[in-house]
């Protein structure tokens, strides 16, 4: 196998104090497997980028006390309900909260693919959302003689992406399928490392049908091996959402005592995994 | 055959409303949007009328994007969207729409799961539906505490698309987009304008006298309770239990 093949802890050392770390919604493929060993370990102030929306990842983050700043279009369970340790830290104010909407981070990270300082996007004129982001101009369009205003928004950059997928290959690639976003991310961020379900021989260059579905090795830093490593969330092809388990977290953490002992049992389980 | 339930006549009502369109797209934590628009396909195709194609968020086997999750919005802003559902935490009179929570912001002592795609989509999907189940003064209020997307802009500003009509519990409202006002449009069975008033923190035009939303047709009730339905269950399995018969 590549010299790309990484342990979790390994991967979790990576994230460091202060690190902007950029996340996938929950059906691209979230990285839970990776969680119990930065929950260990030191890091903090984390900045996250939530590609476009959050769940269960950044709330178990922002639960346990390592969120210094969240940017992010939406945060929910989905069918499990709100995001519990989100709403606490938001009300609270404990977590800096930057709304954005989706394709404002779309936006950003293709900014950032390009190099270049900026792009635009139509909407947002007249709402909260932009009022709120200092960082987002708006500006006359250049391109026309009649007065035609519109959004620009800087590139994101974050220092690490970090993903689950569900195959890569003994040189270091890996398959994304139709989830682009996960290219995104990737090609946006400093670092970028990755869990998969797999490793397989060979190259997923050697036909069409999987290279056109492939982050290519040099936009990959580090991988590392993790069976059904986005539960308690699917993945897709591969396994179902576990219902049940976004539930119980759902219910334990709408205190932050509850969440403690949530914390505390899925630590307790993951030193086993 | 029963009667449609309050939900079934909900999911009937939206579907009428997407007469005419082709290609819709569906958001997070919508399953009576998502049936409407299954129904709606679904009607099409037994009357032989054009393919209506659905993009579900979430789902996998109703999304006909391969470019990840911006590739909604990218079809969006090239008009190839036809129409789209939104809700709120806060809906106005102006059709303000708020997804994020209560004053003071940042520090919502209520807070909603966030904006999501409608800073942008409200302003280039031709046909918004608002869709709001929870028809109170605590949802329709006189003026939203955040604006998530604003119901109408000024002249100068480039919006091809916007609120079309908003759909209650209760009641539903065409939007007048030159006025900037809601008009009440139809009172689903069981429900009357003062119970409408009363629950309505905002002002809206009114006929003298409002109709009825019609219910299903026996055939329409029985594409829903089936196919739909079980369509509905791979994206939706709770809500599927939930209004299943029986």
């Amino acid at each position: 196998m590549s010299d790309a093949l990484m342990t979790l802890s390994e991967i979790a050392a990576k994230i460091e104090s202060g690190t902007k770390l950029a996340l996938p919604v929950d059906y691209a493929g979230v990285s839970m497997a990776v969680m119990p060993h930065i929950l260990a370990g030191t890091a903090r102030d984390l900045d996250l980028v939530c590609v476009p929306t959050g769940g269960l990842q950044p709330d178990i983050l922002i639960g346990a006390g390592k969120v210094r700043s969240v940017e992010t279009s939406a945060m929910t369970l989905g069918e499990a309900g709100g995001a519990p340790c989100f709403r606490r830290a938001v009300s609270e104010g404990s977590t800096h909260i930057r709304d954005a909407t989706c394709p404002a981070i779309h936006a950003g990270l293709m900014a950032a693919q390009k190099g270049v300082p900026f792009m635009a996007i139509r909407g947002l004129i007249g709402s909260d959302v932009l009022r709120h982001r200092v960082d987002w101009k708006v500006i006359q369009n250049p391109m026309s003689d009649k007065a035609d205003e519109i959004v620009i928004v800087p590139p994101i950059l974050p220092d690490v992406a970090l993903f689950h997928a569900a195959v890569a290959d003994s040189e270091g690639n890996v398959l994304i399928g139709r989830r682009r976003e996960l290219a995104s991310m990737a090609f946006a961020a400093k670092r970028t490392f990755i869990t998969v379900e797999r490793v397989i021989e060979g190259s997923l260059f050697e036909t069409e049908e999987s290279a056109a579905g492939t982050l290519p090795a040099i936009y990959v830093n580090g991988i590392a091996l993790a069976p059904k490593g986005a539960w308690p969330y699917g993945l897709s092809g591969e396994y179902e959402t576990d219902s049940d388990a976004l539930l119980s977290y759902a219910k334990a953490a709408r205190t932050q005592e509850g969440f403690d002992d949530w914390l505390n049992t899925y630590l307790s389980e993951g030193a086993r995994s | 055959m029963t009667p449609a339930s309050p939900k079934e006549h909900l999911i009937c009502t939206i579907a009428d409303l997407l007469v005419g369109c082709r290609t819709i797209a569906v958001g997070a934590a919508s399953p009576i949007p998502a049936a409407a628009a299954m129904l709606h396909r679904a009607r099409e195709r037994m009357a032989g009328g054009p393919r209506v194609r659905i993009s579900i968020l979430g789902s996998v086997q109703h999304n006909f994007f391969t470019n990840g999750s911006a590739e909604l919005f990218d079809s969006a802003a090239q008009g190839r969207i036809d129409a789209f559902f939104l809700g709120g935490g806060q809906i106005d009179g102006q059709a303000n729409i708020n997804l994020v929570g209560t004053e003071p912001y940042p520090e919502t002592p209520v807070r909603w799961p966030g904006s999501f795609g409608s800073s942008f989509l409200y302003f280039v999907v031709p046909k918004v539906i608002l869709f709001r189940e929870d028809h109170s003064r605590r949802v329709l209020v006189d003026k939203v505490d955040f604006i998530s997307a604003p119901g109408v802009s000024d002249p100068g500003t480039y919006r091809p698309g916007g609120p079309h009509a908003l759909v209650t519990g209760k009641a539903l409202f065409d939007f007048d987009r030159d006025a900037g006002r809601f008009q009440l449009a139809g009172l689903h069975p069981g429900h009357d304008l003062q119970s409408v008033i009363d629950n309505t923190g905002f002002e809206f035009a009114k006929a003298v006298r409002t109709p009825n939303t019609p219910p299903p047709d026996a055939d329409t009730l029985e594409l829903l309770r089936g196919e739909v339905l079980e369509t509905l269950t791979e994206t939706y399995p709770k809500f599927v239990d939930q209004i299943q018969p029986g």
